[in-house]
């Protein structure tokens, strides 16, 4: 029976179909990580600003994304936007949209908390050496910062990777969702291909989250040493 | 040389500070020639590292002048970082860039304020180090140094800068006793070069050494200003005679005799 179900993977397409899902997978979480990297930094920023109005308002979206689980914000767009604003979005752009929006927030935080781990008298030393505003970040509290924000924006990757496996349900057939449908396909004939199939997509995801949190791993002891 | 040594290059002028209703500094008035050494004595909080601070701009003030080179600090503000680039600052707590290497740290300033030319900042940075002996050291990371290792590092950083003046804000306050040596050699030495420097300080006997003026603080307001043989012999005023009393220790044994 087992190789019967081992066989399956290798019918047809199957194989190559899973890693064509692995990829929708890795494209969305590709895509957002990059988007949620640039705007968390703005974000950031915008967190520590001087006025507080705007303070108050980065304070409420964080808060919000926090709060919303990521499912409800995939069906909010995804749904809730086609339906109010006449918005047809994609699966695939909602879930970079939501993943965005959701990224941002968290490594904004990120990023404003290692942006004031900086000592005060790093930004002293700098400007007594004659920097600018924009040098001192650039040569100074930046390449600090991210030093400091690196394992816990690792950790945060890994979780994005994982989380779009949610998306499955706004219809986008990325790794979980081909194994879904090639386990349907065979449900009859060899019952033992899920536990197969899913074996197999534990393991994609392994193959990618398990190297990030080991850089990670890495990042945090070295950063640790170096302070 | 005779000429330049009577050039005034920083002239503070009834500066005030005021942090909230606090007044840290009530109308201070300094001068300092070219190749002057002077040391800031007074006891903690009575606004010296403050004043120091106001030099460079790092602190805004609410009345007076700091006039650096014809320059009023306070007044340009947007250009201050032009400024700031003849007036070398070292701090207490030794922050080195923890990202840099020792030599990356001393050579930052030059290549990217000043935009000199890599390989002779390297150069110049090199032979810095030598001086302070730590040559092995060049690659190595702030981490790997000792606290006074580091303030040493933290001195030849200003100094690559070519500044016109030096303020070192109680450079050796935060180092082991064993340490502060080794730190304030290096200054003895800056000083020998003719350097101009303002010294903030509580190493009473360096501060001898070295200034070539001694300036007491209280409370926000300069009250002595002299050479150090005149104050450390003959104060004028009680105030400074009970700060330096500070400094000596009675005999516990005699003292007990007295009790009984």
């Amino acid at each position: 029976m087992w190789q019967s179900a081992i066989d399956v993977l290798f019918q047809g397409r199957n194989a190559i179909r899973l890693l064509e899902g692995l990829w929708v997978t890795i494209r969305i979480a590709l895509i957002s990580i990059a988007l949620s990297i640039l705007l968390g930094m703005l974000f950031g920023f915008l967190m520590k600003s001087e006025r507080r109005l705007v303070r108050f308002l980065c304070k409420i979206y964080l808060e919000f994304i926090r709060i919303m689980p990521q499912l409800v914000l995939l069906f909010l767009v995804y749904f809730g936007l086609a339906r109010t604003l006449q918005l047809n979005l994609s699966g695939e752009s909602a879930s970079i949209l939501v993943f965005t929006l959701w990224g941002t927030a968290e490594m904004g935080d990120l990023f404003r908390g290692a942006l004031e781990s900086i000592p005060k008298h790093q930004y002293e030393s700098g400007m007594a050496l004659g920097f600018t505003n924009r040098q001192l970040y650039v040569q100074v509290i930046l390449p600090q910062t991210i030093r400091r924000l690196l394992p816990q924006a690792m950790n945060l990757v890994t979780r994005m990777i994982k989380t779009t496996s949610l998306v499955v349900l706004i219809g986008v057939v990325e790794v979980v969702k081909v194994g879904q449908q090639i386990i349907e396909a065979t449900r009859l004939t060899t019952p033992g291909t899920a536990l197969v199939v899913y074996s197999v997509i534990f393991f994609l995801y392994f193959m990618i989250c398990y190297p990030i949190t080991r850089i990670a791993k890495r990042l945090e002891q070295s950063v640790e040493g170096g302070s | 040389m005779k000429i330049n040594q009577k050039e005034i290059i920083l002239e503070i002028d009834h500066l005030e500070k005021q942090y909230e209703e606090r007044k840290i500094l009530n109308q201070v008035s300094l001068q300092v020639k070219k190749g002057e050494v002077i040391v800031i004595l007074g006891p903690s909080g009575c606004g010296k590292s403050t004043l120091l601070r106001c030099v460079n701009g790092l602190e805004e003030i609410q009345g007076g002048l700091v006039s650096f080179n014809g320059w009023n600090v306070h007044d340009n503000k947007n250009k201050i970082y032009e400024v700031r680039q003849k007036i070398g600052m070292v701090f207490q707590s030794y922050e080195l860039f923890p990202h840099l290497t020792i030599l990356q740290n001393v050579m930052l300033g030059p290549t990217k304020v000043q935009h000199r030319n890599k390989e002779e900042v390297k150069k110049e940075a090199i032979q810095l180090l030598e001086r302070v002996g730590l040559s092995e050291k060049v690659n190595a990371y702030p981490r790997q140094l000792s606290g006074g290792q580091r303030q040493r590092v933290a001195i030849v950083r200003a100094l690559c800068m070519k500044p016109e003046i030096m303020l070192l804000d109680e450079i050796t306050a935060a180092l082991d006793p064993e340490m502060v040596r080794e730190v304030l050699d290096v200054v003895l030495e800056l000083a020998k070069q003719g350097i101009t420097m303002v010294i903030v300080t509580h190493e009473m006997a360096f501060a001898k050494a070295i200034a070539d003026r001694i300036v007491f603080m209280d409370e926000g307001v300069i009250l002595e200003e002299t050479t150090p043989e005149q104050f450390f012999s003959n104060p004028s005023t009680d105030r400074a005679r009970r700060f330096l009393s500070g400094f000596s220790y009675e005999k516990v044994k005699e003292e007990e005799k007295v009790a009984i």
